[in-house]
Order: C-alpha cells, then sequence, then structure tokens
C-alpha cells in the first residue's frame, strides 16, 4: 500500500504541483504532490475542495417531499437519489421492501437500470474512451467524445445512443428526463402505458447487441496491455456491495455483502438499516470528504472500495445471461479470487451495463409493469433508511422525522465517499510508480486523472455555468515560488505562464 | 411530433442562480404561445442532447453566466470542439460539434441566452442581481419569441 505517501515529513524542503481542478470527473477535486529535489514524490493527495451541506439543505423539509427534492443534489444521477429517498420514506409510511406492491417494486427496478445504464455509457464513451482508446498520455486535442466520434464514429454513436435510451426509460417510467416522481411513497406514481412499453421495446435488442459490443471492446482493450492494465493504480482492498439473498447482483435491494482482498467473506447480507453499527466515517482535515471504514476492522484496515468493480467482485453470479459469461470471465482473467485492478472498474462496468440492458427488455416484457397499483400503508415510523447501490456505489439514505412529517436529521454517505481511501490511494500508486523522479508534463499528469476517472467519482452535483472549470497547474518551490504554471483553458487551449 | 423551435434551459433550481435557466423556460410555459416550441430541460448539457437538435429550425439554448456584470447575452452558436473536460456538462457550442460530427451535415441554428448570475450555492434562491437580470431577460425573450425567424434573431444578437 502507498500510505506512506499521504503525508510528507519534511514539507518544508519540497516542490508542490496543484492539478486543480481534476477534469473529466463530476465535480470539483484537486490534487497535490509534494516532490524534493529529484522530483520523487514525497506527498501526494485527492482533495475534495467543495463542501456540499446535504443534510442541511434537507432538514426541514416534509418528509415527501424528498424523492424530488434529494434530486437536485446530483445532476449526474438524480435517479439514485429518487430511489434511495424513496425506500427511506416508504419506511416512514411503514412499508418494508418486501410489503412494496409487486408492479411499483418492478417499475422503480427499471428506473434504476435505465438509470445506471445511461450514467455507465456517460463515463465509459464520453469520459473515458478518449483516454482508453488514444492513450494516457495522447495529444490533448484527442482527449474528447468529439475526436472518439471523428476517429471511431460506430463507438462514439453508440455511446450517444446508449445514453438516449437510458435517459428515454426514465422519462417513460418517471414522465420525465429530469424531476420525475416516479417513486412516492409506498410505491409509484404510474405505471407504463402499453404505449410507452412498445416504445421502449422497439430499441432493446439493438441496445443489448451495442452492450455487448462495448464490453468486447473493453476487453480488448484492457487485454491489449494487460501487464500495465491489471498494475495501473492498482491496490488491494475490501469490497462493499448488495447482493440478492441467493449471492446473486443486485442494485436495487438486498442484503451487504463484504469481502476482504483474499475474497473471503467478511459480512454477508447484513440489513442495510443496521449500517451505522458497521460502518464509521473518519474526518481528515486535509478534505472535505469523510473517509468511511469498517468498525470492527478499524481505520487503518476497514476502507473499502465500492461500485462496479466491488459489486462484480462481490456477487456469486448475475441473473442475466450474457453478462453472466462476462463476469465468469472478467474473475478468470486475474488468476486471483478478487480484481483489484483500478483500470478493471471500465470492464466491470460495462458488464453491469449489459446486465442494464438485459434486465431492461425482461421487465418491459413482464405485464406487471403496466399494472398500477394503489401504494402501501403501514404504521406510522420516525426513521427511515434507503439503501441502493448508485452507479457508482453503495448510497445510504437516513432520515429522522418528526410528528409533524418535518425531517429533523439527515445522513447520506454518497458512493464515492465510500472510494475517498482508494482513489487517494490509486493517486499514490500511480505517483510513485509512474511520476516519481521524472519531469512533470501536462500527458504525464494525465495519468493521475486517469487512475480517478477510474472511479467515476461525483465529486460535486450539477452546479455549473457558462465559463467555469478551467485547469491549473502550478509547480511550486520550497520558498513557495511558482516557478511555472500551466493552464488549461475552457477552450482546451493550454497556456504557459511564466 | 417534434416542433420548429427548441427552447433549451439547463440548470439546478436549487443551486441560486442557477435555476436562471429553468425559471426561464416556467416563464416561457405561462406567457408564451407554444404552438411551434418545445421546451426541454436538464441538470447540464450532455452528448445525447445533439439528438434533441434533430428536426428544428431555430434553438435556443438558456444558461446562468458567471459573467455577473452583465444583465444577459445574446449570441448565435457555432459548432465548437470542446476538449475543456469540464464534463459538469459540455458548452452548446460543442453540443453542435457533436451533432455535427455524428450527423455529417450543419447543424440548425443555434443561439445562447446567457443570462448573468454570481451565486451557485445548494438551497439558496436567486441573488438580488440574478432577479434583475431574469427581469431584463424575460422581456427580451418574450419579444425573441414572438419572431421566430432567423433574420430577427440574428439581429438581436449583441
Amino acid at each position: 500500500m502507498y500510505e506512506h505517501l499521504e503525508t510528507a515529513k519534511n514539507k518544508d524542503s519540497l516542490k508542490r504541483v496543484v492539478i486543480d481542478p481534476v477534469s473529466r470527473v463530476e465535480g470539483h477535486g484537486k490534487v497535490t504532490l509534494l516532490l524534493d529535489e529529484n522530483n520523487k514524490v514525497q506527498q501526494a493527495r485527492l482533495h475534495i475542495v467543495e463542501f456540499r451541506g446535504f443534510e442541511k439543505f434537507i432538514q426541514g423539509r416534509p418528509y415527501w417531499e424528498l424523492p424530488v427534492l434529494v434530486q437536485r443534489l446530483c445532476g449526474i444521477c438524480p435517479v439514485s437519489h429518487h430511489l434511495a429517498a424513496a425506500k427511506a420514506i416508504d419506511q416512514l409510511v411503514g412499508v418494508d421492501p418486501e410489503n412494496l406492491p409487486i408492479s411499483a417494486t418492478k417499475l422503480r427496478k427499471l428506473l434504476h437500470f435505465g438509470q445506471v445504464l445511461q450514467s455507465h455509457a456517460l463515463h465509459f464513451f464520453h469520459l473515458s474512451s478518449p483516454d482508453l482508446l488514444f492513450g494516457f498520455e495522447s495529444d490533448i486535442q484527442k482527449r474528447s467524445i468529439v475526436a472518439v466520434l471523428n476517429d471511431f464514429p460506430d463507438i462514439g454513436l453508440q455511446g450517444v445512443k446508449l445514453r438516449k435510451y437510458g435517459q428515454e426509460v426514465i422519462r417513460m417510467v418517471s414522465g420525465k428526463r429530469i424531476h420525475g416522481t416516479g417513486a412516492i411513497a409506498g410505491g409509484m406514481n404510474k405505471a407504463l402505458s402499453k404505449e410507452e412499453r412498445d416504445y421502449l421495446l422497439t430499441d432493446i435488442d439493438q441496445i443489448i447487441a451495442w452492450a455487448v459490443a462495448s464490453v468486447q471492446l473493453v476487453k480488448k482493450v484492457h487485454r491489449s496491455n494487460l501487464p500495465y492494465y491489471d498494475h495501473f493504480g492498482t491496490i488491494r482492498s475490501n469490497y462493499l456491495g448488495m447482493v440478492q439473498p441467493d449471492g446473486a447482483l443486485e442494485l436495487y435491494h438486498g442484503g451487504l455483502r463484504v469481502k476482504d482482498a483474499q475474497g473471503d467473506t467478511l459480512f454477508d447480507h447484513l440489513d442495510y438499516c443496521k449500517y451505522s453499527d458497521y460502518i464509521h466515517e473518519e474526518v481528515r482535515s486535509w478534505s472535505y470528504m469523510k473517509f468511511p471504514y469498517l468498525t470492527s476492522l478499524g481505520k487503518e484496515d476497514g476502507w473499502y472500495r465500492v461500485g462496479p468493480l466491488a459489486r462484480v467482485n462481490n456477487c456469486d453470479y448475475i441473473n442475466t445471461p450474457i453478462a453472466e459469461l462476462e463476469r465468469v470471465e472478467f474473475k478468470a482473467h486475474s488468476g486471483e479470487a478478487m480484481v483489484h485492478s483500478t483500470l478493471a472498474f471500465h470492464w466491470a462496468r460495462l458488464i453491469e451495463l449489459l446486465h442494464c440492458a438485459e434486465s431492461i427488455k425482461e421487465l418491459l416484457n413482464d405485464p406487471d409493469v403496466l399494472k398500477h397499483e394503489e401504494p402501501a400503508k403501514g404504521e406510522r415510523r420516525f426513521e427511515g433508511i434507503g439503501v441502493i447501490e448508485a452507479t457508482r456505489g453503495t448510497l445510504f439514505h437516513h432520515y429522522q422525522v418528526d410528528e409533524n412529517d418535518i425531517v429533523t436529521k439527515a445522513n447520506l454517505i454518497v458512493s464515492t465517499t465510500s472510494n475517498n481511501m482508494g482513489m487517494n490511494e490509486s493517486v499514490r500508486q500511480v505517483a510513485a510508480e509512474y511520476l516519481s523522479g521524472q519531469e512533470l508534463t501536462e500527458p504525464l499528469l494525465n495519468n493521475l486523472e486517469v487512475a480517478i476517472r477510474a472511479y467515476d467519482p461525483c465529486l460535486s452535483c450539477a452546479t455549473h455555468a457558462v465559463g467555469k472549470m478551467p485547469l491549473q497547474l502550478e509547480l511550486v518551490n520550497s520558498k513557495g515560488d511558482i516557478i511555472d504554471k500551466l493552464v488549461k483553458h475552457d477552450t482546451g487551449h493550454i497556456e504557459r505562464i511564466q | 411530433m417534434t416542433k420548429s423551435v427548441l427552447v433549451f434551459g439547463y440548470g439546478n433550481e436549487s443551486r441560486g442562480d442557477d435555476a436562471l435557466g429553468v425559471l426561464i423556460l416556467n416563464h416561457i410555459e405561462t406567457h408564451c404561445s407554444l404552438e411551434s416550441i418545445d421546451l426541454l430541460t436538464d441538470f447540464q448539457l450532455q452528448i445525447e442532447h445533439a439528438l434533441d437538435l434533430e428536426q428544428r429550425e431555430l434553438v435556443l439554448f438558456v444558461d446562468a453566466s458567471v459573467k455577473s456584470d452583465i444583465a444577459f447575452e445574446f449570441t448565435q452558436l457555432k459548432p465548437m470542439r470542446d476538449i475543456s473536460f469540464t464534463t459538469h456538462a459540455i458548452s452548446p457550442a460543442s453540443v453542435l460539434d457533436v451533432y455535427q460530427t455524428m450527423k455529417k451535415t450543419t447543424p440548425p441554428p443555434c443561439f445562447l441566452l446567457a443570462i448573468g448570475a454570481e451565486s451557485f450555492e445548494l438551497g439558496d434562491g436567486l441573488s438580488d442581481n440574478a432577479k434583475r437580470n431574469f427581469a431584463h431577460a424575460t422581456k427580451f425573450i418574450d419579444d425573441l419569441l414572438n419572431h421566430l425567424t432567423i433574420g430577427y434573431w440574428q439581429m438581436q444578437c449583441r
């Protein structure tokens, strides 16, 4: 492991390099490197520089607003927050998952598969395929989806259309592409109409075919330089994710499973409502993002990774046939019980994308998604916990309300927070093994961003405006003087300022 | 059925002035004829929005701008290769570029109404400046949507 690079001993004598903001991730992150006189990396950190204040935003609101309100926390995964909140408020009206109307469960799953499909497509085709197809240190002009559309038009177009299809599933199930009110306490607002179902069925076989092709593509890229891909940014960790009672991959509802780096199961089928008994969050002074860990293993050994790599590693099988074949091949390729390669996040992500496409077809052919059932009701409660496997990993929503239905306490653990330690470790691994001792250049620094991007982090939420987000890189000597500065403008133009 | 004009207001309603693009859509919905206008909203622009430009004669993007010293800016867009890697969103000009690259044809005439904004905090309402700028922008857009011709829109560019 590379924890020795978290904090350098003699900081005053070191040069400081800052990548601010990290690009092609969702939000605002910053990497700092401290180098000695021989450009050897002595410290590497990924900082999260925006404080979001989720809980403050939510407290004081009536609970029934939550599924719509929380969508605005994140412009990238609004449906994930919507569904986690919906599961939590089901409990507030006394409805446990097994008592939800069957049609509502299936419609929510359909909505979730649409979300995961479109989000995985966005990440792979838009954000990562330029690195994977053109190389991590390729000309900066090449590192965009438009370059992919130019040089690999079929692949680029498939990415756009996969993303669009996922958005259409969301629109049909929830009524809108964003701000939809699909899930409500105890059920769903509407069912699919026959016309909506038929509309989505029209393209689903093509979508599955493209999903299959995308897995073949990522596999080919990964295997084109297997030792490199299996080593780059790679760390050995614990993994946390949800599984069905029989151990199958589960994205919507199930128990939590934790496996260690050797593949031994540490916890299985944990009731997520008891998450606070198992998971604690550590605060470190240099980052706004907390560091969760498994309480029983402690801060040093208890950190874990979540998301596609964790889920595909943890599950016993996938219950859709083509994705299952791919999972078996994926697991076999490393020769270990667990796949630890950070770049294998991409491979696992596309296996999940394929699973979503297959599952969407299965659900569209299920007559239950056409049924509208009245929401279930039970005995009123004052605490609700909803957990789902969001695109980027396990997402926890926990609310307490008073007798006037007002939220008095909210606690959210978003997926990227669970990957905080993993991302930092990957940054340190890349810094130590690929950058240390070399003169830093922009393409070389892109390697750090490649490692972070593999996690598909969502560091912030949906703030944007014309003209924001240039990239700045500063090299500072031991006296604190800026000795070199690169600025990447929002047009992509890079300027060296002496 | 696809209508000939698309107004695409984007942003996050719960992040202060970032709501401006969405609020403009709410205004249009209640003040303008929608006979030939489709309204579309999202948190930010992404690659698949290039497909929303298909079969349009005029497209208007509406967004908050970090240029807080202006009430609003109205410009015609040209396809531009966006390699800014922001990934919160791609720019409107790069949506056009994706369209052009994908469809191998020129995109429809597209314009951007960028409204001056300054505050983007989660849970905040519009800033006083954004409220003033919004009032100016709605007057402008009411007039614009009464004249759905490229010639008139080009004359309004500033």
